[in-house]
């Protein structure tokens, strides 16, 4: 976290505050209703939090959306039923042969139904940055704010029909970097992903499965900016993932996504990843991965490790 | 990258090979009847026999194993402050024989389930989603005790959930 700027932080620190503050009153909401229904013979527990399942609000994809370590799923991040509130904050670090790329950020999930998540992403150029001309180190910044919504379906409970959950979303990125942008030929510094998620879990098999497809002008998920030289304009790309369930607290996958190749500078690989992620409790999760991004700009094979850390209701 | 080209194409063809063998089985569970009392129209059988899954039965003990299961699974939920207020003034013991007659019943142990429809069972109770769930981490926790293998606690629990839209009211 080298170029933490006080704005963002603040930001960040303000969205968490607000998740928080919004578990809290609905609680005293509940409470409230209890008190003033006493006369009624039906049971009536508080609203609470954290009613989904373990897991079952996924982790936080490097854009800042629920879903798996690369591709957003179809699940409202956050352990809200639609009666919930839910959230969480994540930091991510990939470490890959000639570059690293920190993911940080906050999402709070609305009734089961909304999404909305802001995200930091710091690609750090290391050595590559000195032999561009830009300085050993140089790290190039990315805001991005998500939305997303849950048109139909639900993950885990429709286990006798074929419907998986079908959520929408758009993630509105901004890149800080216009100058080194243009010279390396992209077209914008902002752009706007759209996409639609389907997510099923075959829970007798133990098997969740989730299909991405997602309108993108990205270069490098935005670090490197949006359209270039060679190809510019929104291409459809295609992301997947399959996880298996080892056990209520252990899942472990795989995860492909299609990346444009936009620039002329440098060819643009797809990504993989072969992922564990952890539970202990509903609260945290951790999640390693073995990643595998190609080439970017300079420097081919980019492999390395991916964790990531969340804490959220 | 041809290695990662060729991962993606696998995995594409595995989630297409894996799909048709749940598309197949779950259909053709749910359209055997069970030999259970009459019920109303139009209400889903509470308790669909599901003949393959007798090896699942045999991981739970049996009615033994089911029947302990209960007792541990009712102290599980009295001692949840989100589920306690559904079953502290209940009839736990009949509610424990019927469930270990339910699960029993729809995974090919036998049994005759002798209880009321999930609807009419639950109509009055103001379920949530939340409670739904609560119920069932509780019922994990409780198999998870007994030593029940995960895969088999997940074909069980496939069969319970579509119940959720006779048991959530509200």
């Amino acid at each position: 976290m080298k170029v933490v700027s006080n704005s963002f932080a603040t930001r960040l620190s303000l969205a968490i505050a607000v998740a928080c503050a919004c578990g809290t009153v609905q609680a005293q909401d509940a409470n409230a209703l209890n008190a003033a229904d006493e006369t009624a013979t039906e049971p009536e527990p508080a609203i609470g939090t954290s009613g989904k399942l373990l897991l079952t609000g996924g982790v936080t994809q490097i854009e800042g959306s629920a879903g798996g370590g690369l591709t957003p799923w179809a699940v409202i991040g956050g352990y809200g039923t639609r009666d919930q509130i839910g959230g969480n904050a994540y930091y991510t670090n990939v470490a890959v042969d000639d570059y690293g790329l920190q993911s940080y950020g906050a999402l709070v999930g609305l009734f089961d139904r909304v999404e909305l998540s802001v995200s930091r992403q710091l690609f750090d150029t290391q050595q590559v940055g000195a032999l561009l001309g830009l300085g050993r180190g140089f790290t190039v910044r990315q805001d991005t704010y998500g939305v997303k919504v849950k048109l139909f379906g639900d993950v885990l409970l429709d286990q006798d029909s074929w419907l998986p959950q079908v959520s929408i979303g758009a993630q509105h990125k901004r890149n800080a970097e216009a100058g080194v942008l243009a010279a390396i030929g992209a077209k914008d510094d902002t752009g706007t992903d759209f996409y639609v998620s389907a997510t099923k879990l075959f829970l007798a098999q133990g098997l969740l499965l989730n299909g991405t497809v997602r309108l993108t002008e990205a270069n490098q998920f935005g670090v490197l900016g949006f359209g270039g030289d060679k190809h510019d304009g929104y291409s459809a790309q295609l992301e997947l993932s399959a996880t298996y369930l080892l056990t209520r607290k252990l899942a472990f996958g795989v995860e492909y996504r299609t990346k444009p190749d936009n620039l002329s500078i440098a060819k643009e690989d797809n990504a993989l990843d072969l992922f564990v992620a952890w539970a202990p409790v509903k609260n945290v999760s951790l999640t390693v991965a073995y990643v595998d991004l190609g080439n970017i700009l300079i420097r081919d094979q980019q492999r390395g490790f991916y964790a990531s850390l969340q804490f959220g209701f | 990258m041809k290695t990662s080209s060729i991962l993606g194409a696998l995995l594409a063809y595995a989630a297409l090979s894996i799909l048709p063998v749940s598309a197949q089985d779950m259909p053709a569970a749910a359209v055997v009847a069970a030999p259970a009392p009459a019920r109303t129209v139009g209400v889903p059988d509470p308790a669909p026999v599901h003949p393959d899954l007798t090896g699942v039965f045999a991981d739970f003990g049996g009615m033994p194993g089911m029947t302990a299961l209960m007792d541990d699974f009712m102290a599980i939920m009295l001692k949840n402050p989100r589920l306690r207020p559904f079953f502290e003034n209940s009839e736990q013991d009949r509610i424990k024989r019927q469930l270990a007659e339910q699960f029993c019943a729809i995974l090919g142990g036998g049994c005759v389930y002798s209880g009321r429809d999930m609807q009419e069972s639950h109509a009055a109770l103001n379920i949530r989603r939340a409670d739904f769930n609560a119920l069932v981490e509780d019922l994990q926790t409780a198999m998870d005790r007994k030593h029940i293998p995960f895969r088999s606690q997940n074909k069980l629990l496939a069969v319970l959930a579509p119940m959720n839209r006779e048991i959530i009211t509200r």
